[in-house]
């Protein structure tokens, strides 16, 4: 790749165009000079009690006041009734593993961490949940224990992650 | 109103860098026309499947109306890795309801205009973006590598089991000169590669693929009114559509969405739920990865639960096997340019039917029906498609 740059960058100056010859097939290609550079702005406006539980370190989520439907992740709305009075409630943050992947090949936007292991679990309220998994992912299968615990991330902010529990 | 193939285009799959968009599609759509035997102006509607964003056009349909100068009306299609089906889709009912009478369906898509780690990037997307991708980087292997994880611990299927499905498809890509690899593999090769995600390896994965695939569609009338002899008829097509959020699903050991649209097929078609496979000659199955392929076996009943992974441990998704599966190498070998896949597996459909497959790889049609099985992203839309010889 740094290659390719070098040559596009000379040929731009000798050529006359940002052009470099592929390095499988040999075919010229023209390199693309209009960057693009995504990041979104997400609505948490909704679900902000979700994390502003997750500061005193509680995983909060919404239940339909009328039909008593539990959601995860919270959700604003309930398609069931078709209203939208939540409440907040407290999970328990305990559950069982149902599976998991280890994560070897990363993103570019997560080339920061060593590889990562997600998991989905099963909270004893009823709702699943996915997460990184903290520990060595050889020990734990599905059907092991785990608790939900907030901690700071990499990054510098707040996530939940699953840890397996002992014995 | 029945609808048929009438004719069929497909590029070599694989990195196409010789090429620009509209000249890969241009490839696709010149055979279609060719062995269609028709005109541009014989086209009323034109439907493009592709996702995009790793390649540099945007407004494909035009960019190709201008290119090969067709004058109707088009639009764009997009549902993840089940692109190509859902366009097909769009051809298939404009015809059925009597809106148009042939219609060019092309499934076309550049990747390797990006480089891997923008590909990687974008496909991850394709799920519940803040709840997965944002905050936890699941890849697009690593969604499909949850389900494998939950069949090897619920059937006590291995790592081994999953790369003969990689050996298979590899062994009929290398008989397929359109496909990306066309060499043959062992099953050491298949284990020894690197790990993308847990359990699945480099050989476990589809490749990043450029590729394009045309058919033209014709009302039953156009058929008698042309004298069409080589044809294939869609007798039926179901759809499905899962959760965004895979933590939303009860099970990770079967995708509910192509078991849905499956059941919406074979019901159409008048097939026997219980044994389908006895009343086909063969499928394309969705093979994004190697356990997925496993896993359609029994959403498509071909096995019952559990047993999917005796299938390929028998060797009975071969040819002379209980249904053979993705005898054009599958998404593994063949290359999975995800806008074109399902229109890919038509044009296999196709072949297979009309006994046009290259030597080696060519099924016996003793019933004259083909079975496919397009999923987009991890279940999130499923698309199964019966094409048959004879209009029901
Ligand atoms: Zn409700």
């Amino acid at each position: 790749m740094e290659e390719f740059k070098k040559a596009v960058e000379r040929n731009i100056a000798e050529y006359g165009f940002p052009v470099a010859l592929d390095e499988k097939t040999g075919a010229m290609q023209w390199v693309d000079m209009r960057k693009l550079e995504l990041s979104y702005l997400i609505c948490i406006e909704n679900i902000a009690p979700f994390f502003e539980g997750m500061r005193e370190g509680k995983l909060l989520t919404t239940k339909c006041k009328r039909c008593g439907e539990l959601f995860f992740p919270p959700q604003k709305d309930c398609p069931n009734c078709r209203v939208s009075e939540m409440e907040w409630v407290e999970l328990k943050k305990e559950g069982v593993l149902e599976t998991l992947t280890v994560v070897f090949v990363r993103p570019p936007s997560f080339a920061m961490h060593d590889p990562y292991t997600v998991a989905i679990a099963k909270l004893d309220d009823g709702v699943r949940i996915t997460a990184w998994l903290r520990g060595d992912p050889r020990k734990v299968k599905p059907g092991q224990r785990v608790r939900v615990e907030i901690s700071r991330r990499k990054e510098g902010y707040l996530m939940y992650e699953l840890v397996p529990i002992e014995g | 109103m029945a609808v048929a193939v009438i004719g069929v285009g497909h590029t070599k799959f694989g990195n196409r860098r010789d090429v620009n968009v509209p000249e890969l599609a241009w490839e696709a759509m010149k055979q279609a026309f060719d062995s269609a035997n028709v005109e541009q102006k014989d086209i009323d509607f034109f439907v493009v499947g592709t996702a995009g964003l790793w390649s540099s056009e945007a407004a494909v349909p035009s960019l190709m109306a201008e290119y090969a100068k067709l004058g109707v009306g088009s639009m764009r299609v997009e549902a993840a890795c089940a692109t190509g089906s859902a366009a097909i889709r769009v051809g298939y009912t404009a015809i059925e309801s009597g809106e148009a009478d042939v219609v060019l369906v092309l499934g076309v898509e550049k990747m390797q205009e990006s480089p891997n780690p923008t590909v990687i990037e974008i496909i991850g997307r394709f799920g519940s973006y803040f709840w997965e991708f944002e905050n936890f980087g699941l890849t697009f292997p690593a969604y499909y590598a949850l389900h494998a994880t939950a069949y090897m611990a619920k059937y006590n299927a291995t790592e081994e089991d999953f790369a003969r499905v990689a050996v298979k498809n590899h062994y009929y890509g290398a008989k397929n000169p359109n496909a990306q690899f066309q060499k043959e593999i062992t099953l050491e090769t298949a284990l020894n590669s690197p790990y993308i995600a847990w359990p699945f390896k480099l050989y476990d994965c589809s490749p990043i693929t450029d590729g394009a695939a045309a058919v033209v569609l014709a009302s039953e009338e156009k058929v008698k009114e042309w004298g069409i002899e080589e044809k294939v008829w869609i007798l039926s097509q179901g759809v499905g559509t899962g959760t965004a959020n895979l933590s939303k699903r009860e099970t990770f050991t079967s995708l509910k969405s192509a078991a849905f649209a499956a059941e919406l097929a074979y019901k159409k078609a008048g097939i026997d739920m219980d044994a389908p496979y006895k009343q086909l000659d063969g499928a394309n199955v969705h093979d994004c990865f190697t356990a997925a392929e496993i896993i359609a076996y029994e959403d498509l009943r071909f096995a019952k639960r559990g047993e999917g992974v005796e299938l390929i441990r028998n060797e009975q998704t071969y040819i002379g096997g209980r249904i053979p599966v993705n005898l054009d190498g599958g998404l593994k070998a063949k290359g999975h340019p995800i806008g074109a896949t399902g229109v890919s597996q038509a044009v296999e459909a196709y072949k297979q039917l009309l006994s046009k497959a290259e030597a080696g790889r060519q099924a016996e049609i003793k019933n004259g029906r083909w079975l496919t099985h397009n999923v987009g992203g991890t279940g999130h839309y499923s698309y199964v498609t019966i094409y048959s010889l004879e209009k029901r």
